[in-house]
């Protein structure tokens, strides 16, 4: 199964190759890795996919949080959460068959970010399905799309979120029994949204 | 063995109180002082060498190793014998990339050492300058954590921070990489200010009390309960909990290797070792149980055998401190994840008196005639063999010694027929499986505990491999028993080739040089040993001799050790000891 997992991680040098030895020594393939900065002075915020087994997603979390660089790991599973991606796409276009692009860019509400007398640049946010649709749909014609850049998933569990990353803060006092209570009953709730 | 006296003594702990101007080769060795290291093992070299400078004026011995690989597992051994935190020294280059072998032991076998590297100054760093290496990515993978270093100011901090992760939660070793210009330049020490940030257990740390009421529970209602001790009993000290356990609610006791001296060996309820060379009655137990209860070990599968067929009958208990370890081989119906000290205190009060006798009896009964077949109880044929060897030591000694075993066949005998009654009494590679680990361990071990006698047990073929160490323990003036189980082959591999691979002994014959003469060429007096009836003389004279001593057994050639579990079979699937009538005399200790 698919595995998401969200880390907040040192912001120093050589942690990125920490977590990424990590998944090379358990022989898994990252699918998607986006890291940036958090809400958290120091801190970097990651979104790792990758497909694992789905008695893996424990040891991985757990073997994450081994890790002396890895303040908090969070397991999003099935959790209602929301996810996106960020694709910057470069079309060759000339004004005489822009406009076509023009009205594939706002049925798929992406936006135009640059625009050159040979080539126009497409910045499109949003689930990784949409942005395949979208790609899918330029490649149907041939040799429109010059280049191609993807930020991977990013992913926000949604509503409140009870978990360690609060706990981590400091911002709620709570056991780690209360804390894994609220976890699980978190996990059973519907996903209705998304 | 007194820490080397100097005339510095007073100012370098004056540091440790009022923050002072220090270079950071001072600021090293002032803060291993102020962690409370005496000892250090090490080489120099070009990228160390300010560190080396320094090391004068501060109360510490430092130990000169023949190879790095030896800094590191004297470290090891000095950590394994004492509980405390050991400490290897090396420079750029290849004497990092020596340690490497030595880390990753330790790091199999959870051992907290922390290691020391220089390293080209921070200007050249990356530009592949003279004995340069990217030591931190390349034991990135082998070790609990490591720092690169390039600035004085951040020593302190770090190194103190690198030995709380050493010692904490499951140990294991970390290094610290210091740029040249890092050991040169100056900086304030402040030893207090550089304390580390509160240490933070693994937030997956779970021990909740409906957990421990199912655990107590399934004990009160189990039949054929077994605890299944490791190192986590000796790393976590719950040597009286384990104990208590056992004996209140009457469970027999299977130890992994590393384990051994956890549980007397002595206490009736001791089954002895589990696993691939584990005696018959203590996998058939662990096959035959209803409950295993595993204290601080992670189901290796050297303990487990096929892991589709392990012990299907048995509910599983698992007490760690490694949430990783959790369901990783074995799936547990129990997890108690925490300090295994800490949890059995909470969970003993819930365990009640327990009768457990029909299951003993049981166990009792499957071992068959042992006491009748023992080796020690056959009469003397003129051979001589490893494992009478391995018994007439721990009868000799009374067991009152710290043995230090290489990897390989010995290893096995030693953990078959020398009984340890004491936690730390053996010291061995058992997750790396570290050939040439004995003797530098063994060095290591006796800087830990000089008062104890420390005999090497090493096999023809590992002890070559460090024999260079021969040098450091006369350098050095240690008092070290040596014994080689010399049988001119690579005797675990040849075991295997005649067990898997129809007899071909292929790279396994060994030549080896005269190792009594070896050790004279150091000065270290010695002794060949061909029959069983010059044993008992042999161990008293080297336990006698002032300095050092090694004894060269020439033992049984095509010898193995029984019984064995082929790798990727099930736990009850062992090849048993031949018969009488055939090539070999021993008999098999249980029966079928």
């Amino acid at each position: 199964m698919l595995h998401t997992f969200v880390a907040y991680v040192e912001d120093l040098p050589g942690v990125l190759t920490r977590v990424a030895s990590l998944f090379r020594r358990l022989n898994i393939n990252i699918n998607s890795l986006t890291v940036g900065r958090s809400e958290r002075q120091g801190l970097s915020r990651l979104t790792l996919v990758c497909e694992a087994s789905a008695e893996a997603g424990h040891r991985i979390r757990a073997s994450l949080f081994k890790l002396e660089n890895v303040v908090d790991v969070d397991d999003i599973a099935q959790a209602p959460s929301v996810t996106r991606e960020l694709a910057l796409i470069k079309v060759a276009a000339t004004p005489q068959n822009r406009s076509r692009i023009f009205d594939l860019v706002e049925v798929f509400r992406a936006r135009i970010v640059d625009l050159t007398s040979e080539s126009l640049m497409i910045e499109m946010t949003g689930v990784e399905s949409k942005i395949e649709g979208l790609i899918e749909v330029l490649r149907e014609d041939e040799g429109r799309i010059l280049e191609i850049c993807r930020s991977g998933k990013m992913t926000m569990r949604r509503g409140h979120h009870v978990s360690s990353v609060l706990k981590a803060m400091g911002a709620v006092e709570e056991t780690v029994a209360e804390q894994n209570r609220e976890e699980s009953q978190e996990n059973t709730l519907p996903s209705t949204l998304d | 063995m007194a820490a080397k006296s100097n005339a510095n003594t007073q100012s370098s702990n004056a540091h440790l109180t009022t923050p002072t101007p220090l270079t950071g080769s001072e600021i090293l060795w002032a803060t291993l002082v102020g962690e409370g290291v005496d000892t250090v093992f090490g080489y120099p070299g070009g990228a160390i060498l300010p560190a080396y400078d320094a090391l004068r004026k501060f109360p510490i011995r430092h130990v000169l190793v023949r190879h790095e690989q030896c800094a590191a597992h004297m470290a090891d051994g000095y950590a394994r014998a004492s509980g405390k935190v050991g400490v290897a020294i090396a420079t750029s280059g290849p004497g990092a990339t020596n340690l490497v072998t030595g880390i990753a032991t330790a790091m199999l076998d959870s051992i907290p050492i922390v290691c020391i590297t220089g390293n080209v100054s921070s200007k050249v760093l990356g530009t592949d300058a003279f004995q340069e290496v990217d030591i931190t990515g390349i034991t990135l993978p082998v070790t609990k954590h490591n720092f690169l270093v390039s600035k004085a100011d951040d020593l302190a901090h770090v190194l103190r921070q690198a030995f709380q992760i050493a010692r904490s939660g499951r140990p294991g070793p970390v290094l610290v990489d210091i740029t040249k210009d890092a050991q040169q330049a100056t900086a304030i020490f402040d030893f207090a200010a550089a304390r580390p940030r509160p240490y933070r257990p693994h937030p997956m740390l779970r021990v909740e009390n409906s957990a421990l009421d199912h655990a107590a529970e399934l004990i009160r209602s189990s039949k054929r309960p077994v605890i299944l001790a490791g190192h986590g009993v000796m790393e976590s000290g719950a040597m009286e909990q384990v104990r208590a356990l056992a004996e209140r609610a009457q469970v027999p006791v299977a130890l992994t290797l590393l384990g051994l001296g956890g549980f007397p060996a002595s206490h009736p309820l001791n089954l002895g070792m589990m696993g691939m060379h584990g005696e018959a009655w203590v996998n058939h137990a662990i096959q035959e149980s209803d409950l295993l209860i595993a204290c601080g070990m992670r189901f290796d599968d050297r303990v487990t055998g096929k892991l589709s067929d392990y012990a299907l009958k048995a509910k599983k208990i698992h007490i760690e401190i490694d949430p990783a370890e959790i369901n990783k081989n074995v799936k547990v119906d129990v997890a108690l994840v925490g300090d295994l000290r800490a949890v059995l205190e909470e969970l003993l009060p819930r365990v009640s008196a327990r009768d457990g006798s029909a299951w003993l009896k049981a166990i009792e009964s499957s071992k068959g005639a042992v006491a009748v077949r023992d080796i020690k109880n056959l009469p003397d044929s003129g051979h001589l063999y490893a494992a009478h060897v391995m018994h007439d030591l721990w009868r000799i000694t009374g067991g009152n010694a710290v043995v230090v075993t290489d990897v390989g066949q010995h290893q096995m005998w030693e953990a078959q027929y020398f009984h340890h009654e004491q936690p730390r009494s053996l010291i061995t590679s058992g997750g790396l499986g570290t050939m040439g680990f004995a003797l530098p361990a063994a060095i290591g071990a006796k800087f830990a505990c000089p008062e104890k006698d420390v005999w090497v047990i090493a096999g023809d073929g590992g002890f070559q491999m460090t024999a260079a160490e021969l040098a450091t323990i006369v350098q050095e003036k240690l008092k070290i028993n040596i014994a080689i189980i010399n049988n001119g082959y690579l005797g675990m591999v040849r075991q295997w080739q005649e067990f898997f691979y129809e007899r071909n002994y292929e790279a396994t014959p060994l030549v080896s040089p005269d190792f009594v003469k070896l050790a004279d060429a150091h000065g270290i007096p010695g002794r060949a040993v061909r029959t069983r009836a010059e044993v008992a003389d042999a161990v008293n004279e080297a336990r006698a001799a002032k300095g050092a001593f090694l004894l060269n057994f020439l033992v049984e050639k095509e010898e193995s050790v029984y019984p064995m579990i082929p790798a990727g079979s099930a736990l009850h699937e062992m090849i048993r000891r031949p018969g009488k009538g055939a090539k070999n005399p021993l008999e098999e200790t249980a029966q079928d």
